[in-house]
């Protein structure tokens, strides 16, 4: 099964960002904060529509462009979301903006989660660090079209119970039917009511039937390969461990050349890969 | 029909050519020695053209010596030829503009449209520009700059007479001899040039020009002389290279090679098929309008693997391993063929000497 990226809107021209504003700014921890944007163009608005896991190229003006995962639901009224991370000098002065900012916005690029291909299945989600945006769009997905989709575990880990954000998000998902979120820390605090420990630990407790199950992956290269092998170990179908990688992105159409992953381009070919078509470069050193 | 005859074209009336491509609107681009090197460059008319230079490369040392002979052509290569025509080492490719309300506009610079005419194209560049058109033009998307000037590129071919000892096109399939992807093809023998067009437009500079039946001699001599230009001393081993290399990621020839490299990036400034490129933005002092450029990268640079707080590849080695095995084993993969058509730069301009083909025969070659 060979899954094409969309077809790109701005054919044209693939560099040229278009106009965006920025609706509403929120803070999710100090470094940490989510941008829900508008392509200003009322054409272009109409026109634009993306699939989870797929992502856009932000610029700040006179900054630079930056990779930022798409984290609203498809249907949206037409508002695009992007959770951030300050770490470098672009992200820093997107956490500057404020409603009604202007800003660049080109995509969305690559290829996103199997969304069609897991209907009807249970979903086993595993993310490690901090606020995995990737996943965070598909669990808001398939929780919005609960119906459609079977039994479902998130299982998030990360390295310290402090740096857990949307604790409420996670209680709350935890109460709904057929959903289940199990966490694990490395370090947790005196009161931690999670695990200590791995991830791999906690997919013995999950709730989806492995002969069923789709799983879907992001977060620390490490983290990923050891979940990979660890749910086809539980009887997931390799082909159906599903893992979105990161690289350096600059142009987002596989032209610049930064995002190779062996042969692949992860902005064109990726982000989301399936196991196999990753498993023998996943955790090689340099690739 | 194109391409079926060949003509003779005196040394003395090459100036027609270049008359026949000015009055085409051309500006002709070609070989010209300067800072002790073979660059390419605009000229006006034949009689700028060098003569008499030859080339002595051998891994890290590049020198030119001129001798008396008439020959235009009579040298392997220099570091650049078509690529940087092409694809530039650094432009705009978009434009900010901020609006004292605050909103931005972006806006494209004009295509380029210029028409050139580029004389003495080797076969292993006329290779190399067949992967750039893969990479930039007949990929999911369309570079629209690499386009633009594509669009007005004509190709004058000149066949290779005197290969370097860093040369191994034979070995990879791409010369010594142009076979197709060219305009008008040249081999140039002592008092001339033979002829033959390989596109319509080529065609109809060929039945513009001053040309008289070849002879059997002349046949006869090209034919010498390509098969003079095929003894090359250097050869990529005729082994699956592709599965190899990856195979071999802890061969310890790889740690050898990255002891002696300086991860300077020149092999991949003068590959001809090397596209990576970085992006970057510079704003006006008043930060109301901001460029956005693209320059020529390297995947030897530190910025090249690096994500938010996170090195893809951190040590020599693994940037020499992703300079050597996406070129030789990744690009069958992407592009269909090998990224390497055996033009010997990144083994001439290397300051640490470091023999490509030597360190892939040694990395590959010991099957036993
Ligand atoms: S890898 Fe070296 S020999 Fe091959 S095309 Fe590039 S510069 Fe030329
Ligand atoms: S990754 Fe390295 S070898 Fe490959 S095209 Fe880029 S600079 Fe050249
Ligand atoms: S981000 Fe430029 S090639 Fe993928």
């Amino acid at each position: 099964m060979t899954r094409a990226a969309p077809k790109p809107q701005c054919d044209s021209h693939p560099y040229l960002p278009m106009e965006a504003e920025v609706v509403e700014f929120t803070a999710e921890s100090p470094s940490i904060f989510t941008l829900r944007l508008k392509l200003t163009d009322e054409q272009q608005n109409q026109l634009y529509s993306f699939q989870p896991g797929q992502f856009n190229m932000l610029y700040l003006h006179g900054v630079g462009e930056v990779a930022i995962s798409i984290v609203s639901d498809p249907q949206d009224e037409r508002l695009i979301d992007h959770t951030i991370r300050a770490v470098g000098r672009v992200t820093k002065g997107l956490q500057q903006l404020k409603p009604g900012d202007r800003l660049g916005l080109r995509g969305p690029y690559g290829r996103g989660w199997p969304m069609q291909e897991c209907k009807g299945q249970d979903v086993i989600i595993v993310t490690g660090g901090l606020g995995c945006a990737p996943v965070v769009a598909v669990i808001n997905y398939i929780l919005m079209r609960r119906k459609k989709f079977g039994k479902l575990t998130i299982i998030q880990g990360v390295k310290h119970s402090d740096d857990l954000i949307w604790r409420e998000r996670y209680d709350y998902w935890n109460t709904l039917p057929d959903t289940q979120v199990l966490i694990a820390a490395d370090h947790g605090g005196a009161v931690w009511p999670f695990h200590h420990g791995r991830v791999t630990d906690l997919f013995s407790k999950s709730i989806v039937d492995p002969a069923n199950a789709f799983a879907m992956l992001c977060g620390p290269e490490g983290l990923m390969q050891a979940a990979s092998t660890g749910l086809i170990d539980l009887g997931l179908q390799p082909e159906r461990v599903y893992l979105s990688m990161e690289r350096n992105m600059q142009c987002a159409v596989g032209h610049c050349g930064h995002c190779q992953y062996g042969k692949d381009f992860i902005c064109k070919d990726g982000p989301v890969f399936s196991y196999p078509e990753i498993s023998d470069r996943l955790g090689v050193q340099g690739v | 029909m194109y391409g079926s005859e060949t003509g003779f074209l005196a040394r003395e009336s090459l100036p027609e050519l270049f008359s026949l491509l000015h009055v085409q609107g051309f500006d002709i681009v070609a070989p010209q020695i300067q800072d002790g090197s073979i660059l390419y460059q605009v000229i006006t008319g034949a009689e700028q053209l060098p003569s008499g230079w030859q080339d002595q490369q051998q891994p890290g040392s590049y020198r030119l010596t001129q001798t008396e002979s008439p020959l235009n052509f009579s040298w392997a290569n220099g570091p650049q030829a078509l690529k940087p025509w092409l694809f530039a080492p650094r432009e705009v490719i978009w434009r900010a503009e901020k609006q004292p309300d605050g909103r931005l506009q972006f806006c494209e610079p004009d295509a380029p449209d210029r028409k050139l005419a580029v004389l003495g194209v080797r076969s292993c560049d006329l290779a190399a520009l067949k992967l750039q058109d893969a990479h930039f033009l007949n990929n999911r998307y369309h570079d629209p700059y690499y386009a633009a000037r594509r669009k007005g590129l004509l190709i004058i071919a000149v066949n290779c007479s005197h290969p370097a000892d860093t040369c191994f096109c034979v070995s990879t399939g791409d010369g010594p001899h142009a076979e197709q992807g060219f305009d008008l093809c040249l081999t140039e023998l002592e008092n001339g040039f033979l002829i033959s067009s390989g596109s319509e437009t080529g065609n109809d500079l060929y039945e513009k020009l001053p040309l008289t039946k070849a002879t059997e001699k002349q046949l006869h001599n090209q034919l010498q002389q390509k098969l003079s230009a095929s003894k090359q001393q250097r050869a990529l081993p005729q082994i699956p290279v592709k599965q190899l290399l990856s195979e071999r990621r802890d061969h310890p020839r790889w740690d050898d090679i990255a002891e002696r490299c300086l991860a300077c990036g020149n092999c991949t400034q003068v590959c001809p098929t090397c596209f990576c490129h970085k992006e970057g933005d510079l704003a006006s002092l008043d930060a109301s309008t901001s460029e956005h450029l693209r320059e020529w990268d390297s995947c030897f640079s530190e910025g090249h693997g690096y994500m938010a707080g996170h090195q893809a590849r951190p040590e020599i080695k693994d940037r020499y391993q992703q300079w050597m095995i996406h070129k030789l084993s990744s690009w069958h993969d992407q592009y269909g063929r090998s990224g390497c058509t055996g033009c010997g730069r990144c083994t001439t301009w290397c300051p640490a000497a470091i023999d490509f083909v030597e360190e892939v025969n040694l990395i590959c070659g010991d099957e036993s």
